[in-house]
C-alpha cells in the first residue's frame, strides 16, 4: 500500500483547524477502499494530520467519523504505538472537508482500521525519525544513538531527554524520511491493548458535542413538515396560524416541505403543528405492506439476473432423493440511532458553514455546494460526534434541508428532526423476499441449492445485480456443488440505503436458517452439517469451532433451553455466534449469545468486545421487534413506542472470544448483526420444532 | 407569560418561557445546556432523563412549569469532575460507544443508587428498561451499576454487593 506523508506549512495548518500553528505538522494519505488504495498514485492527495505541537501534546486530525465504534481511541493507537506517544498526550480533531482530502471521505463499510492500519502507522513512524534526527542534531550524535520512548527522545549514551514539544519546531526542518521501518508486531506495546477510551470522559458528563449540540450566534431553531407519503410534495399550504405560534419567526417553503423557524426547538414544533397543507400525494399513495409483498412473490415466480451458477443446480435437484423448499422474508427497517437527524447551516453571500453528525463528509459538502451554488473552498463541513450512524448517517438529506432553509430565511439555522421525522423519513434497510430449494444426497448431505431473491436495488446495478441485495448468499462459502442464486430489483418506490451490515443483515438470516433446516432434514447435527459444508474455509471453521465449545455444544442444559448457530463472514472478518434460548408460555428468552470472531490483528480488544456487543444488540432488535410497514404510502411506526428496540432487560449474558491472528486487521462494527437472527431462529427451532421464516419474530410463530 | 423560578444545579434560576414548554427545550435552546438529550420527546427513551428533587424523570414531558420551585439536577450539575461514583464506574468501564443516550443512562443510574444503595440485576432491569441505546451497552452498564455501587458505598464507608 502507497502512503504518501509531506510537511505541512502555515497554510495547511490553518485548513487543518490546528489551534495552535507551530510545531510539527505531517499530512498523510489514507486511502478510503482498497481499490482507492490500490490507485494512490505519486500524487495522492492528503487527508489526514498529525500535529506535534511545543505544548508537547499530539493531535491526530482524524477524517473518520466517531459514532460509537471507537476510531478516535483505536486510529490514535495506531499513530502513537510508532511515534511513541504518551497514551495522556495523545489528542484528536475531527478534520474538515477538502478536495485536497480525498475523493470520498466518509466512514463506512466498517473500513476504518482496515485501511488506517498501515498509513497511520507509517505515519507515526516518520513523524518519531524526524524527531529523532532533530534530537541528534542537537546534540550533535548519530541518531541510531537516539531512541524515542513515551514523548521524549533520548541519548542512550548520555541518557538527556528531550520533549517532543522542545524538538517538534525544529523537526518540522528535517527532511520527511523516504522510508521507514514497520515494528515487528511482536515488539507492539499499543496496539493490542485497551487502553482507556480517549472520548469516555466528554461523554460521561455532558460536553461531548454532537450535531444536535452545537450551538451559533443568531441562529434559529427549524423544523420541517414533510409529506408523509413518500415524494409526495407541498400543493398548498396555510402559514397564518403557524405564525400567531409565540416564538416562531419564519416559514420558508423548501424542496422538502415548509420549514417553520423559531426562537426554540419546541416553539418550531409547535408552528408546525399549526401549519395547514394540502399534499399532493403522488404516485406512492396507494402502496401498502401486503402490496409489496405480493409484487415480491410475483416477481418470485420468473428467474431473475444470475448472480452466482456454479454446477448445474436443475439437475442436481432434480437427481437429488430429497428436496427441500423455502421462502424468507425480511422487513424494511429503521436505523433509529439515538440522536435524532439535525444539521446547522449557515448560509451568506460568500460563503457556507455546516455542522453535522455525517458519515460522509464529501457527500454534505457536495449537497451544500450544489443548493448554494458556492466554491468549494467556500464551503466548510464541520464534523462533530455522531449519536449513532448505522449507514443512516451517509444520507445528506438532512444537511440539504438545513442548508436550505438557511439560505432562504438568510440567518443560521439549526434544522432538529423530532422521533417521528427520523422514523418516518429514514433511508431504510430494504425488505427482501427470497424462495430457497435445495437437494440431499441420499445419506442426507445437500448437493444443490438455489436461492431467488427479490429486493430493492440501490448502490447501482451489475449485470442486473445489486451487490447489497445478493451478498451474504451469492458469496458464500458453504461448500456445495451445485449452487444458483438469482435476484429481481423489486422496488416499489420507498427509500433505501446502507444499514448497518447492509445485505447481510437479512440475507445470514435467510440462508443460516435455511441451512439449519436441511441439516434437520437430512438427520444431521447443525454443527456437523456446518464443519463439513466449511472444510475448506479454515478461519470461518476455526471461529465455528471455538464458539461451539465456548458454548458447550451438544452438552445438556437446562430444561426447556435450547442452542442454535449462526457464522457470518461479511468485511474480512469472521464470526461464529451460539444463541441459547428458552420459549416458555410463548415468550421467547434470550439467555446467552457466544460470539467467536477472527477479525485479524487486534488493536483494541476492548473495541472489539464493544462493537461485537453491539451488533448482537442490534441484530436482536431487528430480529425480536424491527418492522417498518406501509399504507397508503406512509409509514406506520412513529416512535419508539410502535417501533421497539431492545432493552437492558431483555440483554442476554454476552461472551466474546477472539481469536489470536496475525492477519490483516478486519473490519468490526458490522461483523455480528447479521448472524444474531438465525442463532436465536435456529435455537427456537431446536427448541419448540418451529422453523421461524419471517422476521421480526413473532409471539404468534412460537405458540 | 410569567417567569418562572427553579433551582438548576444548586443555583437559582428564572426563565421567561411559555409555561407549557418542555424542560429539556428550556434547558437545551434557552439556557444552552446541552448534556441533556432529545431522544424520542415522548418520555419513551429516556435519553433526556434529569433530576426533579432527586428523582428521575424524563425532560422531553415535563412542563416547565411542572418544576417551577423545585430543584432540578441535570448532568452537568452531577459533578463538577467526573467524580460522581456513576460517571467514575462508567468511565472504570469505558461504558459510553457513541455516547448519545448516556446522560440519560448516567442520571437514571444516579437515581437508583440514591435509592437503593445495593441494586440486584432485577433491581438494575426495573429502573432501566426506560433508557435505550442502540449501541448496545446494556452488558456494560449493568457492571458499572454495579461498580459504582462499590464507589458509593466505599465513599460511605460501607459494603456494597459483590465485595464479600
Amino acid at each position: 500500500m502507497n502512503t504518501t506523508i509531506q510537511k505541512i506549512g502555515r497554510r495547511g495548518f490553518l485548513k487543518a483547524g490546528a489551534a495552535t500553528a507551530g510545531g510539527l505538522m505531517l499530512g498523510f494519505y489514507l486511502p478510503e477502499s482498497k481499490l482507492q488504495a490500490q490507485n494512490a498514485a505519486g500524487d495522492a492527495k492528503l487527508n489526514a494530520f498529525v500535529h506535534v505541537a511545543p505544548n508537547d501534546s499530539i493531535t491526530l486530525f482524524l477524517h473518520k467519523s466517531e459514532m460509537g465504534q471507537g476510531v478516535v481511541t483505536s486510529l490514535s493507537q495506531l499513530l502513537a504505538e510508532e511515534l511513541e506517544c504518551d497514551w495522556n498526550k495523545v489528542r484528536t480533531q475531527f478534520a474538515g472537508v477538502d478536495r485536497a482530502y480525498g475523493p470520498l471521505q466518509g466512514t463506512f463499510g466498517s473500513m476504518s482500521i482496515r485501511t488506517t492500519w498501515e498509513p497511520l502507522r507509517k505515519a507515526g513512524a516518520s513523524a518519531r525519525e524526524m524527531l529523532l534526527q532533530a534530537a541528534a542534531q542537537k546534540w550533535n550524535v548519530d541518531a541510531s544513538q537516539c531512541r524515542a520512548e513515551n514523548n521524549q527522545i533520548i541519548n542512550s549514551a548520555s541518557n538527556a531527554r528531550l520533549s517532543y514539544g522542545s524538538l517538534a519546531e525544529d523537526a518540522a526542518k528535517v527532511p520527511v524520511p523516504a522510508k521507514v521501518t514497520l515494528k515487528d508486531p511482536k515488539q507492539f506495546h499499543l496496539i493490542g491493548t485497551s487502553p482507556k477510551r480517549l472520548d469516555t470522559p466528554a461523554k460521561v458528563c455532558g460536553k461531548a458535542e454532537f450535531g444536535l449540540d452545537v450551538r451559533r450566534p443568531g441562529e434559529l431553531y427549524a423544523v420541517v413538515a414533510r409529506c408523509p407519503v413518500f415524494e409526495g410534495k407541498v400543493a398548498s399550504f396555510d402559514d397564518t396560524k403557524a405564525k400567531a405560534v409565540p416564538g416562531v419567526q419564519q416559514v420558508v417553503r423548501i424542496s422538502s416541505g415548509v420549514a417553520v423557524l423559531a426562537d426554540n426547538t419546541w416553539s418550531a414544533m409547535e408552528g408546525r403543528r399549526a401549519l395547514e397543507i394540502q399534499w399532493d400525494e403522488g404516485r406512492n399513495a396507494n402502496l401498502s405492506t401486503a402490496g409489496i409483498r405480493k409484487m415480491f412473490a410475483d416477481l418470485a415466480e420468473k428467474p431473475g439476473a444470475v448472480a452466482r451458477n456454479d454446477g448445474n443446480a436443475e439437475a442436481a435437484l432434480s437427481g437429488a432423493a430429497k428436496k427441500i423448499e423455502a421462502v424468507y422474508e425480511a422487513p424494511y427497517l429503521a436505523h433509529a440511532p439515538m440522536e435524532p437527524m439535525n444539521c446547522t447551516a449557515d448560509v451568506r453571500p460568500d460563503s457556507c458553514e455546516v455542522w453535522a453528525s455525517t458519515q460522509i463528509q464529501t457527500a454534505a459538502h457536495g449537497t451544500a455546494m450544489k443548493i448554494t451554488g458556492l466554491p468549494p473552498e467556500k464551503v466548510q463541513i464541520h464534523t462533530t460526534f455522531l449519536g449513532g450512524g448505522f449507514g443512516r448517517r451517509g444520507g445528506a438529506d438532512f444537511v440539504a434541508e438545513a442548508v436550505e432553509i438557511s439560505k432562504a430565511a438568510g440567518v443560521p439555522v439549526k434544522l432538529t428532526w423530532s422521533r417521528e421525522d427520523d422514523m418516518q423519513h429514514d433511508l431504510y434497510r430494504p425488505a427482501s423476499y427470497t424462495r430457497f430449494s435445495a437437494g440431499l444426497d441420499g445419506e442426507g448431505w445437500p448437493v444443490a441449492l438455489t436461492s431467488r431473491i427479490v429486493s430493492p436495488a440501490f448502490g447501482g446495478l451489475k449485470d442486473g445485480v445489486s451487490r447489497n441485495a445478493v451478498e451474504g448468499i451469492d458469496d458464500t462459502p458453504y461448500a456445495i456443488a451445485a449452487l444458483h442464486v438469482d435476484y429481481h430489483n423489486g422496488d416499489p418506490g420507498i427509500p433505501v440505503t446502507f444499514w448497518r451490515s447492509v445485505g447481510y443483515s437479512q440475507n445470514t438470516f435467510f440462508l443460516e436458517s435455511f441451512v439449519d433446516e436441511l441439516a434437520a432434514a437430512g438427520g444431521k447435527d447443525p454443527l456437523e452439517l456446518r464443519r463439513r459444508l466449511l472444510a475448506k474455509s479454515p478461519r470461518l471453521l476455526g471461529v465455528l469451532e471455538l464458539a461451539a465449545e465456548k458454548a458447550g455444544w451438544g452438552k445438556p442444559l437446562a430444561a426447556g433451553r435450547a442452542r442454535g448457530i449462526g457464522v457470518n463472514d461479511n468485511i474480512g472478518s469472521f464470526t461464529a455466534q451460539v444463541a441459547e434460548v428458552s420459549v416458555t408460555g410463548g415468550k421467547l428468552r434470550v439467555h446467552r449469545v457466544v460470539c467467536a470472531v477472527d477479525c485479524g490483528h487486534v488493536v483494541n480488544p476492548h473495541i472489539i468486545e464493544q462493537q461485537l456487543q453491539s451488533g448482537i444488540v442490534y441484530g436482536m432488535s431487528a430480529a425480536l421487534k424491527g418492522a417498518i410497514t406501509i399504507d397508503r404510502g406512509r409509514v406506520q411506526q412513529q416512535n419508539f413506542d410502535h417501533y421497539d428496540v431492545l432493552r437492558i432487560d431483555e440483554m442476554p449474558v454476552v461472551e466474546v472470544y477472539i481469536v489470536p491472528s496475525q492477519e490483516a486487521p478486519g473490519g468490526i462494527g458490522e461483523a455480528t448483526t447479521p448472524g444474531t437472527a438465525p442463532a436465536i431462529a435456529n435455537a427456537i427451532f431446536a427448541a419448540t420444532g418451529k422453523r421461524i421464516r419471517q422476521l421480526p419474530i413473532r409471539t404468534g410463530d412460537l405458540a | 407569560m410569567a417567569a418562572i423560578q427553579f433551582t438548576l444545579n444548586g443555583k437559582p434560576q428564572s426563565v421567561d418561557v411559555p409555561s407549557r414548554m418542555p424542560l429539556l427545550w428550556v434547558l437545551r435552546d434557552t439556557l444552552g445546556m446541552t448534556g441533556t438529550k432529545f431522544g424520542c420527546g415522548m418520555a419513551l427513551c429516556g435519553a433526556c432523563t434529569v433530576h426533579v428533587n432527586g428523582q428521575p424523570i424524563r425532560s422531553c414531558s415535563m412542563p416547565i412549569s411542572g418544576v417551577a420551585g423545585k430543584k432540578v439536577t441535570s448532568i452537568e450539575g452531577l459533578s463538577a469532575d467526573n467524580s460522581h461514583p456513576v460517571q467514575r464506574a462508567w468511565i472504570e468501564e469505558d461504558v459510553p460507544q457513541c455516547g448519545y443516550c448516556q446522560s440519560g443512562q448516567i442520571m437514571t443510574a444516579a437515581g437508583l443508587l440514591a435509592k437503593t444503595a445495593n441494586p440486584t440485576d432485577a433491581d438494575i432491569d426495573e429502573a432501566m428498561h426506560g433508557n435505550v441505546c442502540r449501541c448496545g451497552t446494556y452488558q456494560s452498564i449493568r457492571k458499572a451499576v454495579h461498580l459504582a455501587a462499590r464507589y458509593q458505598a466505599a465513599a460511605n464507608g460501607k459494603v456494597a454487593r459483590g465485595d464479600a
